[in-house]
């Protein structure tokens, strides 16, 4: 996907513009093609971004997203000296480093496990077992989450039989980030894994079969084989959620919200819901500044790690 | 990379570590869910006094009579699947109208275009401006409210075009228009049914996206005839909220909450259950479409 071939064009304008009609001309069946999706794109991906304005705005519906009157930088300014602010930050951020980090190297482990499974069926049934969470609906998956970790659930009762007193999981704000990235892990670590065992299964058989001859152990084989082979992979995928992780499953952290751990567990996309639209008079402005806020450094993390990885591996996302 | 050279003892204990670390993790993924599953086949007494562990205790299948007299999950049920099927239908079509024109190297503008659409991954304009829109349109509160916003996946767009470039070679175009083919009846007559693998993936990840989904409907639905079963199992399972009439005749207060923990692992079941009977069938599609997904267009 290379996006530099448009400036070539500016050098022989004449020549060149009358060949882009001509084109245009001959592939208008593929402009009529595309137009559904192009207009989609544009209603419903660019024009809330034009509606973002109205974070800089003391939005009114009546006067419109144009017509309403300019607040500048008001909102942003109000939301970066609230008491919720760092409270909100720092949650989205922990939870995120959090869970990118727990979520990196299991996949890995697994792929690697499943590799050295030479039964078939077993591997196979290992194989649908572990997937299997990934389909699981996340209200389903919060749901079930409540039942093990109920007071009277099974959890506590492992906990009792082995002479511990009974923890109200949900209601400790110190616990919510551990459960929500481990539960994390446990749908989502075989779904994960699938594109490691592709990259396994990329390598080049001979060189087991030469470390065999030589007397490499499994071991020996999975650390100077096994890992250098999938290491590109990795760090593409580890960069690539550094990027995203202000997005951390925000559906999961609205659901698992309850007072007792809302300290620990208000992040940015769940504050701006509720300032937005949950409450008696809507703060669209506000709420709209607050999701800016988070849009923008979304960006900048994305475009960051992106140039990290083309510097790491040679290879980006674009 | 299986060795016939005698296993070495390091290698054997590797062996044997490894298949007993890999099976006790299949276990505690798989526990879980075979606990729910036992519990909703228990008396409400086995599961308020907890002691269904592996297998139901006291079988019995008041949870799922209860279940089944629950008019909102059946009317959910419905609504899911109107929107999974229309959502589906919409999302394929839109993915392959945007997938092939961006796959054509003849095709002007594609970068600015392809620069449009991938940008919407990395940036958007937030709830706030999306609730807005959706509800200038006049889609709050509609059907269309659930589709139309996700009418396409710009990811998906990428997955199905790097099919199409190791699917559908250059030379296939030169030779049909050479014979004086357009590219409508290329689209629709080659491309198309070359793409059933690329479709099958799609229909699989947008069908299963849109069973899953609850958020939207939580922000641009009101009225209950109209909640997807996602929302109708949140009332469900997270706010505790259970129709009276679900609770039948049953009066006494530790009952009444023993019938509604209970109800909960039925329901969960129930819900669950179209996934699971479909999953082992198409798991392969799923793997497949992971490895379309990493080749890099």
């Amino acid at each position: 996907m290379k996006m530099t071939d448009g400036y070539v064009d500016k050098q022989v304008v004449p020549k060149k513009k009358s060949q882009l009609l001509k084109d245009i001309k001959k592939g208008w069946q593929l402009y009529v093609i595309f137009s559904l999706p192009l207009l989609y794109i544009l209603v419903f991906k660019y024009f809330p971004m034009y509606g973002a304005i109205i974070a800089f705005k003391d939005f009114n519906p009546s006067l419109g997203i144009w017509g309403s009157p300019w607040a500048g930088l008001e909102h942003i300014t109000t939301f970066m000296q609230s008491f919720e602010f760092w409270r909100v930050m720092k949650n989205t951020i922990l939870l995120g480093i959090y869970q990118v980090l727990a979520t990196f190297p299991l996949p890995i482990v697994l792929a690697l496990s499943l590799t050295y499974i030479y039964n078939k069926r077993f591997k196979r049934a290992a194989q649908m077992i572990t997937y299997a969470p990934h389909f699981i609906s996340v209200v389903v998956m919060v749901g079930i989450i409540f039942i093990i970790l109920d007071p009277r659930g099974p959890a506590n009762s492992l906990l009792n039989a082995l002479g511990f007193d009974s923890i109200n999981f949900m209601g400790e704000a110190s616990l919510f980030k551990s459960i929500f990235v481990w539960t994390d892990v446990w749908q989502n670590v075989g779904f994960g894994c699938i594109i490691y065992l592709a990259a396994l299964a990329g390598i080049s058989p001979e060189l087991h079969e030469a470390a065999i001859i030589d007397g490499a152990s499994k071991l020996k084989r999975i650390w100077h084989i096994d890992i250098p082979g999938i290491l590109p992979t990795a760090i593409i995928i580890l960069i690539l959620n550094m990027g995203g992780f202000l997005d951390t499953g925000f559906e999961k952290v609205l659901l698992m919200q309850n007072p007792l751990n809302l300290k620990a567990s208000e992040v940015i996309d769940t504050y701006v819901y509720k300032v937005g639209l949950t409450g008696m008079v809507p703060q669209y402005s506000y709420s709209a500044a607050i999701g800016l806020f988070k849009a923008v450094v979304g960006l900048i993390l994305i475009v960051g790690s992106n140039q990290l990885a083309k510097k790491v591996t040679k290879q980006g996302l674009w | 990379m299986h060795s016939h050279i005698k296993e070495t003892r390091s290698d054997r204990i590797f062996t044997i570590c490894n298949y007993f670390l890999l099976s006790l993790f299949v276990l505690s993924v798989l526990y879980p869910l075979i606990f729910v599953v036992s519990s909703s086949f228990s008396s409400v007494q086995a599961v308020s006094t907890g002691q269904v562990w592996l297998l139901p205790v006291d079988f019995s299948l008041t949870s799922y009579k209860e279940v089944f007299k629950h008019e909102a999950i059946w009317t959910g049920y419905g609504n899911s699947l109107f929107y999974m099927v229309v959502g589906t239908i919409i999302n394929v079509a839109f993915t392959i109208l945007a997938a092939y024109p961006l796959t054509r190297k003849d095709f002007r503008g594609r970068n600015i275009f392809m620069f449009l659409f991938v940008f919407t991954m990395m940036f958007n304009g937030g709830l706030i401006p999306m609730y807005l829109l959706v509800r200038d349109l006049g889609l709050l509160n509609t059907r269309w409210a659930l589709i139309l916003p996700n009418a396409l996946a710009v990811f998906n767009v990428i997955v199905t075009m790097s099919f199409f470039k190791s699917t559908i070679p250059d030379e296939l175009l030169e030779s049909a228009q050479i014979d004086g083919c357009d590219d409508f009846k290329f689209l629709f007559k080659i491309v198309i049914p070359l793409s059933a693998p690329i479709m099958a993936v799609m229909t699989l990840f947008y069908a299963v996206g849109h069973w899953n989904q609850y958020f939207n409907a939580l922000i641009f639905l009101r009225d209950t005839n109209l909640f997807p079963l996602q929302l109708v199992l949140r009332d469900i399972l997270i706010q505790n909220e259970v129709d009276p009439s679900m609770m039948g005749d049953v009066s006494r207060m530790e009952d009444r909450i023993g019938l509604q923990q209970l109800l909960k692992y039925s329901t969960i079941v129930v819900a669950s259950l179209p996934v699971l009977i479909i999953y082992p069938f198409v798991q392969k599609h799923f793997v497949k479409g992971v490895m379309i997904g990493s080749l890099k267009g």
